[in-house]
């Protein structure tokens, strides 16, 4: 026999400030670097962004810190204004897009029939091949910077939408509403208590994976001449040039812009990431 | 009080009730038993007004049951089965007690509901302290009958018991009828004075 003895293990808390601070970090890199783009490229001197017949091909060096390509132009600063210009555009268009999805997605809650209409036309626009959706609608507005921004806005809601369309529904149909509509309040309190603190991370978080996506079409609309004016510098514009230069050696003129695009885009999928986690009802852990 | 005359419902063709009476007359303490699927849940949630039936009427003091409107909390509630799901994760406990109306101290202090709970989120309860949180927000003063849906299938005996005792005691002096579906005849036949009992016959 054996004296039965309890054994009482304490576990050591866990603290709950750690996914707050991660957000917060990523959050203030983010920021950071897109003000950072934003204020250099607006801060940039005249001439920075012109052509200099003496300077062309130039690999980084001291005066040309990331180099310069075949027509001259400083390599630092047309990234710095591609990349603001990008921002801005994937911005519009990812926010459109998200506005979209959102309103398609709450739409669906509106009765079957706006339900069905919303699934048919979801499904319709997942079918159609993505880039040639994107092509016919930017040729269709004319290219340039309005016809990138509508594009994007037109082909990348489905998504987003299908997300928030399912979220709305599971949480119309949970016990905690039918309990609050039991307790008098409306269903537009149920909507802005229940609801939207439900699907702004989802909304934030749609939003910031269409971001990037927004910036690699614009690119890609720029390469085949229906993005961004050719004159305006932008990531596209400079990918696609940077083609022909590296067949060249001038390695320079692809990894700014490429290495740039990537930086932002990681910092907000980083950002997005730790917003997820902080909106997460199990605190981030699980 | 509450009464339900010849109730009936089908989900397509599955008959899941057929002629149901009931009568709850003021802080009565009824069981309602019955094996899964026999229709339990079913007529809990149209004695709560949460489904039409296909046949039949409820009737609260004689009159149509009417429905919550907003600022109106409905005069019967339904205590769900499991609270977790009953409670929006992302509220604090002070807000999922402040739903509907303002918190009544002597129903937190009936419920044994601490104050020190507050700030904490449904996640960081137990499960019995959940169960009592989400009782505690039904108890609005226009409240006439409670259904209390296998709101302690997921307790142990010992917080089966309190809960139960602090319940009636409250139901009691607040004069609020009590509808208590247990799977468990014992449960029953301890706490409430007569029971219903759905089986696949008409129940009267």
């Amino acid at each position: 026999m054996t004296d039965a003895t309890e054994l009482t293990v304490t576990l050591p808390a866990r603290s709950r400030k750690i996914p707050r601070q991660r957000a917060k970090w990523h959050g203030a890199v983010a920021l950071v670097l897109l003000g950072a783009v934003l204020a250099g490229s607006a801060l940039l001197p005249d001439g920075a962004l012109s052509v200099n017949a003496a300077a062309r091909a130039l690999p980084p060096q001291p005066g040309h810190l990331l180099g310069t390509d075949m027509l001259g132009r400083d390599i630092a600063a047309r990234t710095l204004a591609a990349l603001a210009q990008s921002v801005q555009v994937g911005l519009l268009a990812a926010g459109a897009s998200t506005l979209v999805a959102v309103v398609l997605g709450l739409a669906a809650t509106f009765g079957r029939l706006a339900d069905h209409a919303v699934g048919v036309l979801t499904e319709l626009a997942l079918g159609l091949p993505h880039f040639v959706l994107l092509i016919m609608i930017a040729f269709a507005m004319g290219g340039g910077t309005t016809g990138v921004v509508v594009a994007v806005a037109l082909t990348h809601w489905p998504r987003l939408s299908r997300v928030l369309r399912h979220e709305a529904q599971t949480i119309a149909a949970s016990d905690y509403v039918a309990i609050s509509r039991a307790l008098g309040r409306s269903r537009l309190w149920v909507a802005r208590h229940h609801l939207v603190p439900h699907l702004v991370p989802q909304i934030l978080a749609g939003f910031i994976v269409i971001f990037p996506h927004a910036i690699l079409h614009e690119a890609g609309l720029s390469f085949i001449g229906l993005g961004i004016e050719p004159h305006l510098p932008s990531i596209g514009v400079m990918l696609s040039e940077s083609l022909r230069e590296i067949m060249a050696g001038h390695w320079w003129v692809a990894a700014a812009p490429g290495l740039g695009l990537m930086l932002v885009a990681l910092a907000f999928e980083q950002f997005g990431e730790a917003l997820r986690r902080l909106s997460d009802p199990a605190g981030g852990i699980a | 009080m509450l009464t339900a005359r010849a109730l009936g419902h089908a989900y397509g063709n599955r008959q899941v009730l057929r002629g149901v009476d009931l009568d709850l007359a003021q802080g009565e303490v009824v069981g309602l038993g019955g094996a899964s699927g026999s229709g339990k849940t079913t007529l809990c949630r149209i004695l709560a007004g949460q489904l039409i039936p296909d046949q039949g009427e409820v009737l609260l003091d004689g009159g149509k049951l009417l429905a919550a409107s907003p600022g109106q909390p409905a005069p019967v509630q339904y205590a769900h089965q499991s609270p977790e799901l009953a409670v929006d994760p992302r509220w604090t406990v002070g807000r999922i007690l402040a739903n509907g109306t303002a918190p009544d101290p002597e129903v937190l202090t009936a419920l044994g509901i601490r104050e020190d709970w507050t700030d904490r989120r449904p996640m960081q309860l137990s499960g019995g302290e959940l169960a009592r949180v989400s009782l505690a927000r039904l108890f609005h003063t226009g409240l006439r009958v409670l259904i209390c849906d296998e709101i302690t299938a997921q307790l142990d005996a010992i917080e089966q018991e309190r809960l139960m005792r602090a319940l009636i005691e409250l139901a009691g002096r607040r004069k609020v009828a009590l509808l208590l579906v247990s799977h468990s005849s014992a449960l029953r036949s301890r706490f409430c004075r007569k029971s219903l009992v759905l089986d696949h016959q008409d129940h009267r």
